[in-house]
């Protein structure tokens, strides 16, 4: 044996604040999406995981971004209100509000929604089997985990972050409405006939993109984490832990690149 | 009949911490193995390293002529079909009842209706003495019970290669003496390649053909039941008597002087054969008790006759003790054909004891009935 296959004694740091560590993790999240994404086309799909992962995934966030979006809509509206009062711009409080519900309130809350309700659970179940050797019973069964598990997964927290995404902006707009009307005093025709003075379809394209992404991500993320939990119970609550920041700070940062990627893309209306 | 397990040369770290280095066996096929070992040597990231859980950074797993450390994912998914594993706790799906926990590979992998898949699962359950049970959550049940049920799992797809991760503990000795007579029952039935890991040395002693032990990052021996059961190594000593004196320490290793202090004090009482009963059914000295045989009503082990045949080749290979105890195991006339030096000797087989050599008499009159491949 040559001196370089020596086993080395476990120094202090021992690789924990190593430069290319960061970069390790990142490739290895990065190859875990490659080989979902390879996995999925293939057959068989599983249909009935599917439709049991988005129906969980949407029980459990449905409500709270509900109420999520009412207050987040709310607090649009009111700022709203008041900045277009003191520009002397108030018939368009309407389409100023649908403009910064739909394009970032919408996504930002569904992000923050799939991630810390749908990925979160998402993370802690499939930590749980991991821990508990399902997932390596599962491999050993000849199933691979990513195609049985983590593709319906993922596909299910697109899909319900799509629907969420329809909600928010529905639940934020309808409560914006009601903040400026009923409680500002706003007149209910100007808010209505300026709805589209300045949003446009895309906008409403590119917030559903955007969802689509965050679900996809998240979906990832989550399944990457609770797959890759050891060490005991401890270690899936770390798992969902480092799920939901790790989703959060990709998803904020995703949705700036997009944003950015939009504005360059379609023009604003009128322009 | 189950195939060959060959590893060669097998080392595992993670990181830079070493589990094992150059780990060479065979299991045999359609033998039980048991491999032995204090804590924390790696047995179980062996068994994970023989189903390609874990990638050993050298050496090699080769089964039916693929090398499981290299090959590809998909063909690793193929090749792990040839396994049945029993995990530690059974390993069920928690959110599946038993009967679907143990249709679960056959509904995923076979495209058998649901008629043929309860009457195979059923057939299973009752493999392991688990009729009536079909409906309970694995959380409803008791370790024994659920240990059982992944056991059925482990069996639905028939496979060649079965390997048991502790499957004696969180058990009491009663049902530890019921699992190892469905253990031989099974191997009895199936003819599959059956690999045990384990700290019980009543059941090391009894259940397997073939015996191992890894120690201080080795393998310090594997071999026939005979080898390890008469060795005079310290450490198998040690290991199988289940006592405090010797090399084997509490956390780490003892120092020399101590050992061979503890030794002389431990002949001074009169050895192991005085030294009491060690917990874990580790006592007996280097008595060789009898092999279990399975229960009456089943067909005898066909890889009792294969082991016979095989360990009589290797008989020149071992010590006195050691030829002695395994001359006791043996027919008449494969002792005669022993003694008259038929059987070659077989070194540059690689170990493979089994592998027929051309012209030897042995060989040709080999009861392969039942074998198919």
């Amino acid at each position: 044996m040559s001196t370089s296959e020596e086993p080395k004694a476990p120094g202090l740091l021992d690789g924990r604040f190593s430069p290319t560590r960061p970069l390790a993790a990142s490739g290895n999240l990065f190859a875990f999406a490659l080989d979902v994404l390879k996995a999925l086309p293939k057959r068989p799909f599983q249909l009935r995981e599917f439709i049991q992962q988005a129906w969980f995934v949407a029980s459990v966030t449905i409500i709270p971004t509900a109420l999520v979006a009412i207050p987040f809509g709310a607090v649009i509206a009111l700022q709203l209100g008041s900045l277009t009062r003191q520009l002397g711009a108030q018939s368009f409080t309407g389409s100023a509000s649908v403009l910064a519900v739909l394009r970032e309130a919408s996504p930002i809350v569904t992000a923050l929604l799939i991630a810390g309700a749908g990925g979160s659970a998402i993370c802690a179940d499939l930590g749980a089997r991991k821990i508990r050797d399902e997932i390596d019973a599962m491999e050993v069964l000849g199933i691979s985990p990513i195609q049985r598990l983590v593709v319906p997964r993922v596909l299910a927290a697109m899909l319900v972050a799509v629907l969420l995404n329809g909600l928010v902006s529905v639940v934020g707009v309808a409560g914006g409405y009601f903040f400026n009307v009923v409680l500002q005093g706003g007149t209910p025709g100007a808010y209505l006939s300026s709805f589209s003075a300045l949003a446009q379809i895309e906008d409403f394209w590119a917030s559903e993109t955007k969802a689509l992404v965050f679900g996809l991500i998240a979906g990832i993320v989550a399944s990457y984490k609770g797959l890759n939990a050891g060490g005991g119970p401890k270690g899936v609550g770390d798992a969902v832990n480092q799920s939901v920041v790790i989703t959060f700070i990709l998803l904020f940062a995703v949705n700036l690149v997009m944003t950015a990627i939009y504005f360059q893309l379609v023009p604003p209306k009128g322009s | 009949m189950g195939v060959a397990v060959e590893v060669e040369g097998l080392s595992k770290s993670f990181g830079s911490q070493n589990i094992w280095s150059d780990v060479t066996l065979t299991l045999p096929p359609g033998e039980i193995s048991v491999l032995l070992g204090p804590s924390g040597t790696g047995k179980s990231v062996f068994l994970k390293s023989l189903v390609g859980l874990l990638k050993p950074e050298r050496g090699s797993i080769v089964i039916k002529d693929t090398d499981i450390v290299r090959t590809s994912e998909h063909k690793l998914y193929e090749i792990r079909k040839l396994f049945g594993v029993l995990f530690q706790d059974g390993a069920l799906f928690g959110s599946m009842n038993l009967f679907d926990n143990i249709a679960f590979p056959l509904r995923e992998h076979t495209k058998k209706s649901e008629s043929e898949v309860k009457s195979i699962v059923l057939e299973k359950m009752d493999m392991v003495g688990l009729q009536g049970a079909e409906g309970k959550l694995p959380g409803e049940i008791s370790g024994g019970m659920r240990k059982r049920a992944g056991l059925a799992r482990a069996l639905v797809l028939d496979p060649e290669i079965i390997l048991f991760d502790e499957p004696d503990s969180g058990l009491d000795p009663v049902r530890v003496a019921y699992l190892n007579q469905l253990i031989v029952d099974l191997n009895a039935q199936i003819d599959a390649t059956f690999l045990i890991v384990t700290h019980d040395i009543g059941t090391a002693r009894t259940v397997p053909d073939n015996l191992g032990l890894l120690f201080r990052k080795n393998l310090v021996m594997f071999g026939p039941r005979e080898q390890l059961l008469t060795s005079q190594e310290p450490v198998v000593r040690q290991f199988l008597n289940g006592r405090r004196e010797g090399p084997i320490g509490m956390s780490e290793e003892k120092d020399v002087a101590q050992v061979e202090a503890e030794m002389a004090a431990l002949e001074a009482r009169g050895g192991d054969s005085h030294n009491g009963v060690g917990p874990k059914g580790a006592s007996g000295g280097e008595a060789v008790p009898p092999q279990l045989t399975p229960s009456e009503g089943l067909p005898e082990r066909q890889a009792e006759r294969r082991r016979q045949e095989r360990v009589a080749r290797m008989l020149h290979e071992f010590d006195e003790t050691t030829q002695a105890a395994i001359r006791q195991s043996l027919p008449g006339e494969l002792l005669a054909q022993a003694d008259a030096g038929v059987f070659a000797p077989t070194a540059g087989q690689g170990g493979r004891h089994w592998a027929p050599e051309a012209g030897a008499s042995a060989t040709t009159v080999l009861p392969r009935s039942g074998g198919s491949s």
